[in-house]
Order: structure tokens, then sequence, then C-alpha cells
């Protein structure tokens, strides 16, 4: 397996994120593809540090983790506060001003 | 041998998984096939030689965020289908188009900066991984850890502050009437 192989395939699932993110109208469905684009950056950072011999990229990842985690917490308590108001979490009725 | 088996296997696996996550209607698939997909992705670093965030993921992401998933969608009615439509297909193309340069000036970046590439911080096969994490984490990146800390406690607070509003008015205790009454409120506040 070389380093091409991990970060083609880094490459394809962040794809598939950034399809969910632009296709998406279900906001929780755009935390998913949020966390799935970090998770496929987190491979290419820790296959680069596994071929490069170097630690910086697992450091990076583990970051990438922490940041993850407390995106999760401020988000979903958002969401949450938003669908106690509205009784919706579709992304088109999040406008509240006309125009 | 069994790298190349287990690579293959795992990535068909994650990219399947993760494919139902993106595009199922149904919000209970989607958290299920995503918790799938995480675990499947710390495949991938236990074969990198990264045993310690290979646990990590495994803990922290089906651990912790998919309960917190499944605890924030006992708030929402998960089984209703959000109605998408998708009324400006202009929006899409040229999002996607401004995605395609970004990727251009992301591939052309490292012939700009090729020789930013060198070892900062070397593996020592002897020590093992998690060790090896330990010794740079608490040395080379002690105020990043400690800056982190503080934002996954100010985070905490936060979500616990966000969610928890209202939390007061418990709906077993409350009679058939009063239940009916604090909904009325709630409508006649939505509609406002």
């Amino acid at each position: 397996m070389t380093l091409n192989d991990y970060l083609i395939l880094s490459a394809i699932i962040f794809a598939i994120g950034l399809v969910g993110v632009i296709r998406r109208k279900n906001l929780l469905m755009l935390f998913f593809s949020t966390e799935i684009m970090l998770n496929a950056v987190n491979i290419g950072l820790v296959a680069v540090s596994k071929f490069h011999q170097d630690l910086t990229g697992q450091m990076f990842a583990f970051f990438i983790i922490a940041i993850a985690a407390s995106e999760v917490a401020v988000g979903l308590g958002l969401l949450i506060l938003w669908y106690k108001r509205r009784g919706d979490i579709n992304l088109d009725t999040l406008q509240s001003m006309k125009g | 041998m069994f790298e190349i088996v287990a690579f293959y296997l795992f990535a068909f696996l994650t990219i399947g998984m993760l494919g139902i996550t993106v595009f199922t209607n149904n919000a209970l698939y989607a958290l299920s096939s995503l918790a799938a997909g995480m675990i499947f992705i710390s495949a991938f670093f236990f074969l990198l030689d990264a045993d310690f965030l290979g646990v990590v993921q495994i803990v922290v992401y089906t651990g912790a965020v998919m309960a917190l998933y499944a605890f924030g969608m006992m708030f929402f009615d998960s089984m209703s289908e959000v109605k998408e439509k998708i009324a400006n297909p202009r929006l899409k193309f040229v999002l996607s188009g401004m995605i395609a340069l970004l990727v251009v000036i992301i591939f052309v970046a490292p012939l700009i900066g090729a020789d930013a590439q060198k070892g900062l911080y070397p593996v020592h096969p002897e020590y093992g991984n998690v060790q090896d994490v330990g010794v740079v984490l608490f040395t080379k990146y002690l105020i990043p850890f400690e800056v982190a800390a503080v934002m996954l406690l100010v985070s905490m607070i936060g979500g616990i502050i966000l969610a928890s509003k209202k939390m007061d008015t418990n709906l077993s205790e409350l009679s058939e009437e009063e239940i009916d009454a604090l909904q009325e409120e709630n409508t006649a506040k939505g509609s406002k």
C-alpha cells in the first residue's frame, strides 16, 4: 500500500461528504456530512504521518477530533433550540427575514 | 498481502456506509451507518500504525459523538422525512465550480512550497505509538493541548445551556390539561 492509495481513499470520502453538504437540506444530515469530511482529512493526515515517518500528522488529526467533538456539542445544542422553536430542521425554513 | 486485503475490504465498507449516510432519507439509517463508517475508518488508523488515534476514533466518535447524536435525535421527530426541494440548481453549479477551483489551488500549492516537507517529530519505532504520541503531545504540543481542553469545556457548557432551556418543565409530571396549555403556548410562540 502506497501513500497514494490512502490519499485517493481520503479524497473519495471527502467527496462523499462534500456531495452531502451540497445536496442535503436536512440540517442533521449536514452535520453528518461535516463529520465525514473531517474524518476524510484525518485519514489523509495519518497516512502522510506514516509514510513520512513524522508524528505531526497524527497530532493534527488528534486536534481535529477534539474540534469535531466540540462542534457537535454546540451545534446539536443550537439545533435542538431551533427545533423547539420552529418544529422543523429544514434548511429552507431557516431564514426568518423576508427578502 | 494482509494489508492489501484489509485496505480494500475496509475501503469498500467505509465508502458504502458513508454513501448510505449521505443518500438515505431516513435519519436513523443515516445515524447507524455513520457510526459503522466511523468504526471502519478507525481500521485505517490501525493499518497505518497509529494505534492511539484508532482507539481515540472509536471512543470519541462511536462512544461520544454518536451517543450525543442519538440523544439529540430524541428531541427531533426523526422518522418524519424532511422534504428537500432543490429550488436553485444554478447555486449548486456555482458551488461545485468554486470547489473545483479550490481543489486546483490545493494541488498547485505543494509545487510552490516544496521544501516545507521536513521531518519535525520523527517516529521512534522502539517507543511504540502510544508513548511516542504522548511524548510529543506533552512537550511540543502542550499549549495547544491545554487550549483544546479549555475549548472542550466551553463547548460542553455551551451545549448544556443551549439544550437545557425549558427543561425545568417535565412532561411526565404534568397533567393532560397542563400539557395541552403548554403546547398551545409553544405553537402560538412558533407562529409569531
